[in-house]
């Protein structure tokens, strides 16, 4: 019976809803948006099919013609839209539609809002409610409402709520001393909270920062660190990783379109593949001839650099590539009203610890890992014990290679794909190599936070310019004072 | 055309359909056509573009018998990216390769690099790109926008209620002269419509600035004061991670706007912009603009793509400079078709009120004294499909000022173009 009676209400409005979509299309802007507002005061269930099809650019399924809308009335259609989720049965709406009001609910909504405050259950929702209630509150002729409003919001972290304290309490604005005083109190709180929700953002960026530059560098840490080739064509081991990723997108989108959410795992090992391969093949080619010729090296792998530069340029063009972000991937946690962790950028900081995991695992638990550990400390004692030290030689600098595919893969998510991106890592690299001392994967993850910490620190209080100036000089201070780098490896292994 | 030339100009493309091979084009004779647009280092990814449709353009106008009956043969040179090679490419093409014209460069900084070199040599430049302003050489023919022609229009409508009303600005940009100039005349701009300088923030990123994370949060910390827009001037592909890390903070066009004056459709090419739908661009020109010359001009330049097997050739996509660049070469040919000769002089004097159709949908012509065009503005949204949707335009063309009005002392200057400035 209800169900029937639910159906009928349902087909009831389908034919003016219909009509109202034709006439909004239709309608000038300026009526657009009194048509927005008004059905934002007094919303109406069965308008809401309508409003998605318009959040989404058309007025009905299947209707080719599209709406031209600006970013003004986005935004109307967005607390509209907000506004008529609060009548959805599922809660979980409700919230995110209340929370969507706090940022843009207007006065003229104050009699719908109040009317679903009282007779909201879920308790979060509320709560979200009372709070789009307190903004709008803060008007009131009341000073006991107006009282309420402004311990409410004291209580919330929201950096809108700043403002309209600050504005309330601009010279005579509020005229109430009880007002005031709590006024006072709440912004007080407020501030707390939103320096807290700063200072843990920034310790975040940081961390992430880190993170980047770790996986900028433990290849070079394997190549430069531990086999002592000065390897300038270290970043386009990280460019070829990152259009391993593009190729892989690419293929998998063409091939298996089921499974493109999953792109970048899959590039993972065929990132690795690419640039080991290439890693592999340029030492027996090439660097192998050069060992102990360190100048010769630094020659030599930059023109190794410009031709896989242009090699990639030829292939894929002088145009960065897309590399799009798997849904996963994109967006972010909200932690704070004033912080949100992109979930990018978490990942990225779990994949720097996983493979330097990895990586520390491979050269201290591996027979591998012991031979190039022995190769490095003594080759011509390493080599009397039997070790192929050639054939060491060429896996060692595959496998900081490959590693440094793996960082391209984890670059691609956040950077530009294009055929300079190593240009602009392998300086950074170096930095965190010889900051943490050569030779050791532990000096490369302590200087890489450190680095990444440091800078983002200094960022906000003298500019992104100044900076990294800054942080170049620091560390030509340090390395001055400390050649050897944080950590040092001690005793008679270093010839 | 006098009978003679046309006979001449007849049998030549006659001749050339017959043989159907180039390096005859060498053998008769040709007028030479410079192009200077990095072809490596970090411009590459903009100014590769403008060289494919310099090259099309002179194959359109060859196909069509050339200009006062010669084919013209195009020169093409790397500058690399490298701001002095540009100065010593332009004086390799003006002294050696002895080229009527040059079409080229994109930062500021190469502009003036190669400017001494064409007012020495008397050359003649046709720079194709959006920029600062503050210059007006007799040696250079700007067929990009000035200021007003593009900064100020898009923080009008920011502040109009169309555009969402922002009453504070953000303005973030690469550290280098075109940005910093820019910024300067949009403050005075702002101070003038009574924006106080707590509401302006002004930040640069060195380029190729690859970290937006301080940044982003510094915007929504600015934004949480009144409505805001970031008025951005960030160049290169540093776009892309300031894009992207916006996306992830959850910054959307309906709370913060961003205004683009250097992200066009090509650079769009290397983001989703799924997550960027409603950020502004302020051009003169769109892709997405509809009218029979830009269709002809957009299927031109895809068919050209394919045909030369440009690297991403199946989404080559047309931008605001590479119009400017096709105008300013069918301008140029128009000129000396009217001067009679390639005389710089001469040609120079002919380009003064010269006329094009463009593929903006309006008819855009030379002014008469500044050397700058007549180009209508435009502001377009980003769409999810990487192009732009005009969401405002101006009803007309609007004349170059490229002395700014808002920088002092700009008030004394020639409306003409004078060497040496």
């Amino acid at each position: 019976m209800l169900r029937l009676l639910l159906t009928l209400l349902l087909l009831l409005p389908l034919a003016t809803q219909a009509s109202e979509g034709e006439y909004f299309i239709t309608a000038k802007p300026a009526e657009q948006v009194s048509l927005l507002e008004g059905w934002a005061a007094q919303p109406d269930a069965a308008r809401l099919p309508l409003l998605d099809n318009l959040h989404q650019g058309r007025i009905a399924e299947g209707d080719t013609r599209k709406l031209r809308l600006n970013n003004r009335l986005r935004g109307l259609l967005e607390n509209t839209l907000a506004s008529h989720q609060l009548l959805s049965d599922v809660a979980k709406v409700r919230l995110a539609a209340a929370q969507q009001l706090q940022k843009s609910a207007q006065p003229a909504q104050v009699a719908f809002l109040d009317r679903r405050y009282a007779i909201e259950a879920d308790a979060a929702v509320r709560a979200a409610l009372g709070l789009v209630l307190a903004n709008l509150q803060l008007a009131a002729p009341e000073p006991s409402v107006r009282l309420a409003a402004v311990r409410l919001l004291g209580e919330t972290g929201d950096p809108m709520a700043r403002t309209r304290l600050e504005a309330l309490l601009e010279p005579g604005v509020e005229t109430d001393t009880n007002v005031r005083t709590a006024a006072e109190t709440s912004l007080a709180q407020v501030k707390r909270k939103l320096l807290f929700g700063e200072l843990l953002g920034q310790a975040f960026s940081g961390l992430s920062l880190g993170s980047i530059l770790l996986l900028a560098a433990l290849g070079l840490a394997i190549t430069f660190g531990l086999l002592g080739v000065i390897n300038m064509a270290h970043g386009e081991m990280l460019m070829l990783g990152a259009y391993a990723t593009y190729v892989v997108q690419v293929l998998i989108a063409r091939y298996a379109p089921g499974a493109i959410e999953f792109y970048p795992l899959i590039a993972l090992p065929v990132a690795f593949a690419v640039s080991a391969g290439v890693g592999m093949l340029l030492e027996r080619t090439v660097i192998r001839h050069l060992y102990g010729r360190p100048l010769e090296t630094l020659l030599a792998t930059w023109g190794i650099s410009l031709i896989l530069i242009q090699a990639i340029r030829l292939l894929f063009g002088a145009q960065n590539v897309e590399v799009a972000n798997p849904a996963w991937l994109s967006g972010g946690l909200q932690v704070l009203p004033n912080l949100v962790l992109p979930y990018s950028r978490l990942v990225i900081i779990g994949f720097a610890l996983f493979v330097v995991l990895l990586t520390w695992l491979l050269l201290n638990r591996t027979r591998l890992g012991l031979n190039v550990r022995a190769v490095t400390q003594n080759r011509n004692m390493a080599a009397c014990c039997g070790v192929p030290t050639g054939r060491v030689d060429m896996l060692a600098f595959g496998l900081g290679s490959g590693i440094a595919g793996l960082g391209g893969v984890a670059l691609s998510q956040i950077g530009n794909v294009g055929p300079d991106l190593g240009q602009s890592y392998i300086i950074d690299s170096f930095l965190v190599v010889v900051l943490g001392g050569v030779g050791q994967l532990a000096g490369s993850l302590w200087a890489a936070f450190g680095l990444g910490i440091a800078n983002k620190l200094l960022e906000p209080q003298i500019g992104a310019v100044l900076g990294k100036i800054l942080i170049l000089a620091l560390i030509i201070l340090f390395i001055q004072k400390r050649p050897q780098g944080l950590f040092a490896l001690k005793g008679r292994v270093i010839d | 055309m006098n009978r003679r030339s046309l006979i001449k100009a007849f049998t030549l493309s006659a001749s050339i359909a017959a043989m159907g091979l180039s390096w005859s084009i060498q053998a008769a004779e040709t007028i030479k056509v410079g192009i200077l647009h990095s072809l490596s280092g970090t411009m590459a990814i903009s100014e590769t573009s403008l060289k494919d449709m310099a090259l099309m353009t002179i194959e359109q106008i060859n196909a069509k018998g050339g200009v006062n009956g010669k084919l013209l043969e195009p020169v093409v040179v790397d500058p690399a990216s490298n701001w002095p090679l540009f100065a010593e490419k332009g004086r390799q093409l003006l002294t050696q390769d002895k080229v009527a014209v040059v079409f080229g460069c994109w930062t500021s900084v190469s502009r003036k690099s190669v400017l001494p070199v064409f007012e020495e040599l008397n050359g003649l430049l046709f720079y194709p790109v959006q920029y600062e302003g503050e210059e007006m050489s007799p040696n250079v023919f700007y067929t990009g926008a000035a200021p007003n022609q593009q900064a100020i229009p898009a923080v009008e409508y920011l502040m109009s209620e169309e555009g969402g009303g922002a009453k504070r600005y953000f303005l973030l940009g690469t550290d280098y002269v075109y940005p910093r100039t820019t910024n300067k005349i949009l403050r005075a701009f702002l101070h003038s419509k009574g924006v106080a300088d707590k509401d302006i923030e002004e930040v640069y990123t060195p380029f190729g600035h690859a970290d937006y994370q301080t940044i982003v949060a510094n915007i929504k910390k600015f934004a949480a004061g009144g409505k805001t827009a970031v008025i951005s001037t960030v160049n290169g592909d540093s776009n892309v991670p300031f894009y992207k890390e916006l996306a992830n903070q959850g910054l959307k066009a309906t709370d913060v706007p961003v205004v683009a004056f250097s992200v066009g459709e090509e650079e769009l090419r290397g983001i989703d912009t799924k997550p960027l739908v409603g950020h502004l661009a302020a051009w003169n020109y769109f892709e997405s603009v509809q009218n029979p010359v830009n269709t002809q001009f957009v299927n031109d330049w895809k068919a050209y793509a394919k045909a030369k097997n440009l690297p991403g050739a199946d989404k080559a996509v047309t931008n605001d400079p590479m119009e400017a660049t096709y105008v300013g070469i069918h301008m140029w040919a128009q000129a000396v078709e009217k001067a009679g000769t390639t005389d710089v002089d001469k040609v120079r004097e002919a380009l003064a009120g010269q006329s094009f159709k463009a593929p903006s949908g309006y008819t855009l012509t030379m002014d008469k004294t500044n050397h700058h065009l007549h180009k209508p503005v435009m502001i377009g949204e980003i769409q999810d499909d990487g192009q732009f949707n005009v969401v405002w335009e101006t009803e007309q063309p609007l004349r170059a000022q490229p002395w700014s009005p808002f920088i002092p002392g700009n008030d004394k200057r020639p409306d003409y173009a004078v060497k040496g400035n």
